[in-house]
Formats: C-alpha cells, sequence, structure tokens
C-alpha cells in the first residue's frame, strides 16, 4: 500500500511537471481495495478494472519502471507507450486492464469469466467499476447474463462516492449499490480497512465458484479528484477529505494496528516509507531513461501478424490462401 | 497473384498513400519463427507461413452439391467448430431456434449449449463479453441478428475489439468474428435495412470482409475464424437462399483478395455482396450492347486489393463501383479515393460511384427499389464512362 500511495504521489507530481500528459486518475485513498483482493487471489485469477487502474497494476505484479515509462509515454511502457495511464494489462498475470470508456470493462469483465467457465478452470474474474458506472445498462445486462449462466465473475463496485464530480445520491436512486442485483447476492465491504477486503473476497471467490455471480461493494475514497485535471474541491469540502484522512486512512490503520501488536517498530516502519520512497525515485529516474517510441511503432499492432492469412488446408502442406 | 507486388500499390489500410514498402519484405526470420512455433502448437489456431502461389477458385473447384449459403455458412461453422475447440457462437437464438437465418441450426443440439450460447437481447454486453472472452483464449462469433443491431455494440466494437491489441501494447489479441445479416432486403423497413460497412471502416484493427455467393460464404467464414485479427463478416439478407456447387474438400478464402468475376476489357466494375449480382445482371445486357466489363466482387471492404483493382486498372483505365451502402462516407468513397492516390495516372475517365441513396430505406416497394442500384443504372453509367 505504501508502494502504491508513494506511486501515486509521485504521478501527481510528474503531471505538475507535464511528463505526464492526458488523463491521469489517481487510486490514492483506496489501496486497501488493491491490495486486500490481490491477498485473496491468486495470479491465475483474472482482474479486469477501468481507467483507475495504476494500483491494480502493481499488485498484480506490475514493475513499477514499466508503469512510469508508460505513464510517460516511452517505449520500455508496459503497453509500449501506446495505452497511457488508462491502459495498463499485464497478460501474464491475468491482468485484463485498464479501460476508458466507462462500464465497458463490465462486459468484457464477464466475458473472461465465461472463458474460464468454458475451459473448467476452477478460476474467478474480479470486475471493478465504480459508483458511476454502476448506473450504466451494460452493468444491468451483464449481470443479467452472468447470473443466467452462473459465470465464475465478482462484481465490485468501488464506491468512492463521487462519479468525476457528481455525488452518488444525485446519480443513483438507490445508493446502495450492493443491493441492485436483484437476483444477485450483494456484500457492503469497509473499503478502508485491508483485512476486511481480504476476508470479503476469500468469500466472494468461494461463493462464486459454487453459486454464481455476487456483488462486492467496497465503500472507499480518493483523495485526489477524478483525475489530475479535477482539484476535487468544487463538489466535496476539504474538511471532508482531511476528515477521511485522518479517521480512515487505509495505511494508518494498517500502522496503528503494527504498532498496537508490536509487529513493527516506528523506527523500522520510517524505514520502510524511506526504502519506497527510494525504490519510487530509482524507478522514476530509469523510466525517464527509456527511449521515446520510435516512429515506427505507429503501426505496430494494429493487426496481429500484420493483414493476410497464411494457413494450410488439410494436409497441411498446400497453402490456400496467402496475401500476394 | 504471382506478380510483385508493385510500389505504387500498397495493401496497408483504407486510401492509404502508396508505402515504399513491398509486401515480400516481411522479414523471413520472422516466419521461420512462426515456423517453428507452429510445429509446436496444436492443430488449428495456428498459421503457419509458407510462400507459395494462392489457388484461383475455378481451377479448385470440384462440384459436388448444390448448397444454399446458409448452408455453405454453417459448414464453415462446423468445420472450424470441429477441430478447434476455443470456437464458440453466441448470439440471440443461435442455440435452439437455430438461428433467425438458420445458420446455426443444428448446431447447439452438435456442440451443446455452452459452446452455442443462446444469449439475452443485450447486443452491447454479449459482444463485449465476446471480446472478454476472445482476450482470454477462445474465439468466439458473435452474431447480430440483424447488422443493425450491432450499432447497439458499436463502443465494444470500435473501442475494446479493434483498438486492444495497440492499446496493450500487443499483449492482448481479439479473434473474434462478428458476423450477421445486413444490407436493403424486401421491404424490411429502414431500421432492419441499414448497411453497416461504413460505420466499421474507420475503426484500426478491424478487418471487414462481405461474402456474396456460397462458395466464398464459407471460405471467408473460415478464414475469418482462423484469423488472429478481429473481423466483420457482412452477409446479406437476400443471399442466404442462393444455391451454388461448392467443393466438398477444405478450402478457405483469403480475406484480403478480391475476386475476378468476370475478366473484360472495357471498364472496371467494382462491387461487393449482393450488388454483385444487379452487376452481373447488367452485364449481360452490356455484352449485348457490345461492352466487356471486367467484373469485380472486392470482397474484402478492409483492407481493399488494391493489387487486384489496380491491376485491372492498367487494363481497362475506367472504372465503376457499383455498392449498396449510402453514398454518404461509404465504401465507394474510399475507394475511389483509394483508386485516385495510387492509379490516377492509369486512369482515362472520372471514376463513377453508384451508390444507395442518403435516406432511410422506405417500406414501399418501389420507393425501396429506387433507393438501391438496379442494372439499368449500371448499364447507363457503363455507357456514360465507355463515351
Amino acid at each position: 500500500m505504501l508502494l502504491m500511495r508513494r506511486f501515486e504521489t509521485a504521478a501527481d507530481s510528474l503531471y505538475k511537471s507535464k511528463l505526464i500528459r492526458g488523463f491521469c486518475h489517481l487510486y490514492d485513498g483506496q489501496e486497501a481495495v488493491a491490495v486486500g483482493m490481490e491477498s485473496a487471489l491468486t495470479r491465475r485469477d483474472a482482474i479486469i478494472t477501468a481507467y483507475r487502474d495504476h494500483c491494480l497494476y502493481l499488485a498484480r505484479g506490475g514493475d513499477p519502471v514499466s508503469a512510469f515509462a508508460e505513464l510517460m509515454g516511452r517505449a520500455g511502457g508496459c503497453a509500449r507507450g501506446k495505452g497511457g495511464s488508462m491502459h495498463f494489462y499485464k497478460r501474464d498475470a491475468n491482468f485484463f486492464g485498464g479501460h476508458g470508456i466507462v462500464g465497458a470493462q463490465v462486459p468484457l469483465g464477464c466475458g473472461v469469466a465465461f472463458a474460464q467457465r468454458y475451459r473448467k478452470e476452477g478460476t474467478v474474474t474480479f470486475d471493478l467499476y465504480g459508483d458511476g458506472a454502476a448506473n450504466q445498462g451494460q452493468l444491468f445486462e451483464a449481470l443479467n447474463m452472468a447470473a443466467l449462466w452462473k459465470l465464475p465473475v465478482v462484481l465490485v463496485c468501488e464506491n468512492n462516492h463521487y462519479g468525476m464530480g457528481t455525488a452518488e445520491w444525485k446519480a443513483s436512486k438507490s445508493p446502495a449499490y450492493y443491493k441492485r442485483g436483484d437476483y444477485v447476492p450483494g456484500l457492503k465491504v469497509d473499503g478502508m480497512d485491508v483485512l476486511a477486503v481480504k476476508q470479503a473476497c476469500k468469500f466472494a471467490k468461494e461463493h462464486v465458484l459454487a453459486k454464481g455471480p455476487i456483488i462486492l461493494e467496497m465503500d472507499t475514497y480518493r483523495y485526489h479528484g477524478h483525475s489530475m485535471s479535477d482539484p476535487g474541491s468544487t463538489y466535496r469540502t476539504r474538511d471532508e477529505i482531511a476528515g477521511i484522512r485522518q479517521e480512515r486512512d487505509p495505511i494508518e490503520r494498517v500502522r496503528k494496528l503494527l504498532l498496537a501488536h508490536d509487529f513493527a517498530t516506528t523506527q523500522e516502519l520510517k524505514d520502510m516509507e524511506k526504502e519506497i520512497r527510494k525504490e519510487v525515485d530509482a524507478a522514476i529516474a530509469k523510466a525517464k531513461e527509456s527511449p521515446m517510441p520510435d516512429p515506427s511503432e505507429l503501426f505496430t499492432n494494429v493487426y496481429v501478424n500484420d493483414c493476410g492469412l497464411e494457413s494450410f488446408g488439410v494436409d497441411r502442406k498446400v497453402v490456400r490462401t496467402v496475401l500476394p | 497473384m504471382a506478380a510483385a507486388a508493385s510500389s505504387s500499390c500498397t495493401l496497408r489500410g483504407v486510401g492509404a498513400v502508396a508505402s515504399a514498402k513491398p509486401r515480400s519484405a516481411a522479414a523471413p526470420a520472422a516466419r521461420s519463427a512462426r515456423v517453428a512455433a507452429a510445429a509446436k502448437g496444436p492443430a488449428r489456431g495456428r498459421l503457419v507461413a509458407r510462400n507459395a502461389v494462392a489457388v484461383t477458385p475455378r481451377r479448385m473447384r470440384r462440384p459436388r452439391r448444390l448448397d444454399p449459403s446458409q448452408a455453405a455458412l454453417r459448414e464453415g461453422l462446423i468445420e472450424e467448430m470441429k477441430s478447434d475447440p476455443t470456437v464458440c457462437v453466441m448470439g440471440e437464438d443461435v442455440g435452439h431456434y437455430g438461428g433467425s437465418y438458420k445458420v446455426t441450426k443444428g448446431l447447439a443440439e452438435m456442440f451443446g449449449d455452452l459452446r452455442v450460447l443462446d444469449t439475452p437481447i443485450a447486443e452491447n454486453s454479449f459482444t463485449g463479453m465476446g471480446i472478454g472472452a476472445a482476450m482470454k483464449g477462445l474465439r468466439p462469433i458473435v452474431e447480430g441478428m440483424n447488422m443493425g443491431f450491432l450499432l447497439l455494440a458499436y463502443n465494444q466494437i470500435s473501442n475494446n475489439c479493434g483498438m486492444l491489441h495497440y492499446t496493450s501494447g500487443g499483449q492482448f489479441k481479439i479473434p473474434v468474428v462478428i458476423r450477421g445479416p445486413g444490407g436493403v432486403g424486401r421491404q424490411l423497413g429502414a431500421e432492419h435495412s441499414q448497411r453497416l460497412e461504413s460505420y466499421f471502416q474507420s475503426i484500426p484493427g478491424l478487418q471487414m470482409v462481405a461474402c456474396s455467393t456460397p462458395y466464398n460464404a464459407k471460405g471467408l467464414m473460415k478464414a475469418a475464424i482462423r484469423s488472429e485479427n478481429p473481423v466483420v463478416l457482412f452477409e446479406h439478407v437476400l443471399l442466404y437462399n442462393l444455391k451454388e456447387k461448392i467443393p466438398d474438400e477444405e478450402y478457405i478464402c483469403c480475406l484480403e483478395v478480391a475476386e475476378m468475376v468476370r475478366p473484360g476489357e472495357h471498364v472496371t466494375i467494382l462491387t461487393y455482396s449482393r450488388m454483385r449480382y444487379h452487376v452481373m445482371q447488367a452485364a449481360k445486357t452490356l455484352v449485348n450492347k457490345g461492352y466487356d466489363p471486367e467484373v469485380i466482387d472486392i470482397r474484402s471492404l478492409k483492407p481493399f486489393d488494391l493489387h487486384t483493382i489496380g491491376n485491372s486498372i492498367k487494363k481497362t483505365h475506367r472504372v465503376l463501383i457499383v455498392e449498396e451502402c449510402m453514398r454518404t462516407g461509404g465504401i465507394g468513397a474510399s475507394l475511389r479515393s483509394a483508386i485516385i492516390d495510387n492509379f490516377w495516372d492509369y486512369l482515362d475517365a472520372p471514376i463513377m460511384c453508384l451508390s444507395s441513396q442518403d435516406v432511410p430505406t422506405p417500406y414501399a416497394g418501389t420507393l425501396e427499389d429506387a433507393t438501391v442500384v438496379q442494372p439499368a443504372q449500371i448499364v447507363a453509367a457503363v455507357e456514360q464512362i465507355c463515351q
């Protein structure tokens, strides 16, 4: 969580110094959800989320160097500089991104779960969306299909109470997102408590493999605005933000627990923070060294193997079709 | 096909300006790596690079039986589903109902409910699901009951299907086939007579093909399923019951190659899907009047087969495009622009493009006929070009 917090803070300053452009959606405050979820899953389970994906990428084993490089649009980035902040993916860790259109990742996640069921893998998909996306029609369409076919998908609503600038009570008739499943059961979880998240995700995984989809609503909060172009204070008070930081901050909670139970001393925790700070700074320095993508990269990966189907007939010797 | 691509002819994207890099410059090292990889991989779904001559349809064809288009499509589906267990179908009423145009009839009994999935009426989501499943390694075929309904899934097709391979830096591939009947039918009304070719053509990362005969329907279906890229296969409502003899032996059609329907000398007529039949009807009249039109069914709507088209233009120097989509921003508009960019010096007359009118398709039969291009108009256009 410290790594994530430090990463997002560093991304904030990189954005302000114009090394990161475009849209940058920061996750600080919500780290407990990513960490708790990851600790309840294996790398064979899949996670898919929307555009607030930096920390999910790190949780799935993503390397901070490639993450910073991607944010700065360098060739060493996880999507070779072609995706950007909203398009982090890690296929070998079953992290399916990284999607810019609100709610579009929900059917995708159900599709991943469909493939998991099709192949009888015994794994689950955690399909993350926000309180803003909870009003998308495609969410309910996907929910219906997931319930119909008992797809192993957990729909996780990361409720940070604001859909960009709109408070949840202004957008949703029923802000109890976990209850909206109707025929799909739902659980509300304190998203700022990493241990609660872990338990809930463990439970959800078992439930889903036996009985079909479930909705988890994570009650969480983001300290930054919606994105770097949003100050985050026009629709909520600074007191509210400061209050949550004081009372519910996920990292502080863990720190208090560790200290109270003598698992670590204050000095050890301070040293850990210093280490992480150094690690992040080193990652940024390394990422800055990465070159801009070569101009030829503009045209690569548009198609797989470019166009052209080169394929065999039944005897595997005679080509039936080839592109001249 | 065997002739080397001329340097002014490019197959990269629609309307691209001629690039200096000919196709054959693809790195041989990359090919042998793929050959080696394919030798280890499972039977289907792995493409092995080889260098050989494409076999022409006429030489290959040993007709055995008479198949309507929808049966040809079904055969292609069955063959691919049998050989590759990751191929699955999803769409409305594709399972037990057998498909609204009977293309998937009998498949649910053969392959089970999971592989031939009846979805609720939620195009946006089940297309999204198909794409997500493709990201995870399946090869779904998403059927839109009518192409027009896929407009609801446009976001998924554009942003997720076409672009994911690029935005993930090559990590995920989306080998999905999106297919369905479109085109103007028999008084189906405006919303059920959509032609979506022009809407999808600018989505990067997507390939589009249009089938027109039972032979190429089966061939293109198989090729689309085997392709690692997302392919949109445009079928036509009125062409499902066309009958033709197709070979018993296995064959596929190249996704990017156009079909020479009738060689000729005077004018190149480029067409696709149902308009091919209107053109051939007009061709009969034209031949009686002493003209010799060369008719090419372009089949590949994205990217265009500028190789075949270019060779034809170099021979005839006159081009007529006959299409069923709308005039504004249609396939013909892009094709015309691509031809002008690449073959301007070979043209002796302005390129004519006959398209459907820019109106919603009316219900009344006479008005509907007036919306699409009719053979008489094609004859008149050829006479005008060849003056």
